[in-house]
């Protein structure tokens, strides 16, 4: 291995720093904190990137997902173009690198996944079925339930948000009930639900990288679609590359990266680029075509 | 310009136009209205 060709990659390894500023960024509003409300400005016309509740005391921003399930649930008449736009946008610019940099519980998950022991669980048995399973809650629980399963009234309710969302659980229901007496006297049946799928998702974070990111995260399936087309994309070097598999040994999702650079499980955090002995991937986020891209190359080497 | 490339572009157009268009219907005030309410089923409670 050529030393001086070894880089440092500062983005990734800050990694950690940029998910808990940007978490504690948009979750800042302290009155919420103070007085168990939210924050109730027309800055909440906006959607976060990341899987953040807007019912959290400090959010700032509106939660994409929330806001997606209660469009298709008839709180928009017709197409829902601002937030499914929102969603294009941010997918076609950066793909899952709002997974790996700019979740709040995706940061969560990774201070869980630091808790011993250190051998953790690579893949489970039927990993490839598993990993289709947040396909199957994007458009069962995001689209068609809160679509077409409505009330009384011709409205529908957010399922995922309602059954499943652990960040609504962990970052505004933990914090809104301890601060707020009046919804702490109306505890049911199903916050102990809530509660028993957040528990199982930390535990399970503590014992496999990133659990909920892999099998159930809607907003991450509708980002890893665009993986592939994103404009911030992982590259291979095929003059550098060796297929040695360091990449997939240090991916935390055990991506065979050196094979599909951009997969829709890969939620960008960088691991793969840091530890390749031969300097063989990169982030890249140009649109130039094959010409310069070759002649970059006979540049670099 | 690769066509994987221009996938990126007409991505891009495409979100940026249906944020517009969301706007000029208001569909950013029903997101607004959702959010500062206190969401209840997401945080478990009904």
């Amino acid at each position: 291995m050529d030393k001086k060709k070894k880089k440092n990659y500062p983005l990734f390894k800050a990694r950690m720093y940029i998910q808990a500023c940007w978490t504690l960024i948009t979750n800042s509003y302290a009155s919420g904190f103070i007085n168990g409300t939210i924050y109730q400005g027309n800055v909440k016309s906006i959607c976060v990137p990341g899987l953040n509740c807007y019912s959290c005391p400090g959010a700032w921003g509106a939660c994409p997902m929330g806001s997606l399930q209660n469009a298709f649930a008839g709180r928009v008449s017709g197409f829902p173009f601002y937030v499914v736009g929102t969603l294009i946008t941010i997918g076609a610019l950066c793909g899952r690198i709002v997974c790996g940099f700019l979740c709040p519980f995706g940061w969560i998950q990774d201070l869980f996944f630091k808790i011993p022991p250190k051998k953790k669980v690579r893949r489970l048995p039927g990993e490839k079925y598993l990993r289709k399973l947040r396909y199957v809650v994007l458009v069962v629980m995001c689209i068609i339930l809160p679509l077409f399963a409505k009330g009384d009234i011709g409205v529908g309710s957010p399922w995922f948000c309602k059954w499943i969302c652990p960040s609504g659980t962990m970052i505004g229901g933990l914090p809104l009930i301890a601060l707020n007496e009046n919804l702490r006297s109306v505890l049911g049946w199903l916050f102990t639900w809530k509660m028993f799928v957040l528990v199982v998702i930390l535990v399970g974070s503590v014992l496999m990288f990133r659990p909920f990111c892999r099998y159930l995260c809607p907003l991450g399936a509708i980002y890893g679609l665009m993986n592939p087309v994103s404009l911030v994309r992982i590259k291979v070097s095929k003059s550098r590359c060796t297929s040695c598999g360091a990449c997939q040994r240090a991916c935390g999702l055990d991506i065979p990266v050196y094979k599909e650079p951009n997969s829709d499980d890969c939620i960008r955090c960088g691991k793969c680029i840091t530890v390749c002995p031969h300097s063989a991937l990169k982030m890249d986020a140009s649109l130039r075509g094959r010409r310069k891209r070759r002649s970059a190359a006979r540049e670099e080497a | 310009m690769r066509k994987r490339s221009i996938y990126t572009l007409v991505l891009l157009a495409v979100g940026l136009a249906f944020i517009v268009i969301g706007a000029v219907k208001g569909e950013a005030n029903a997101v607004l209205q959702k959010a500062i309410m206190i969401c209840m089923e997401c945080i478990g409670l009904g």
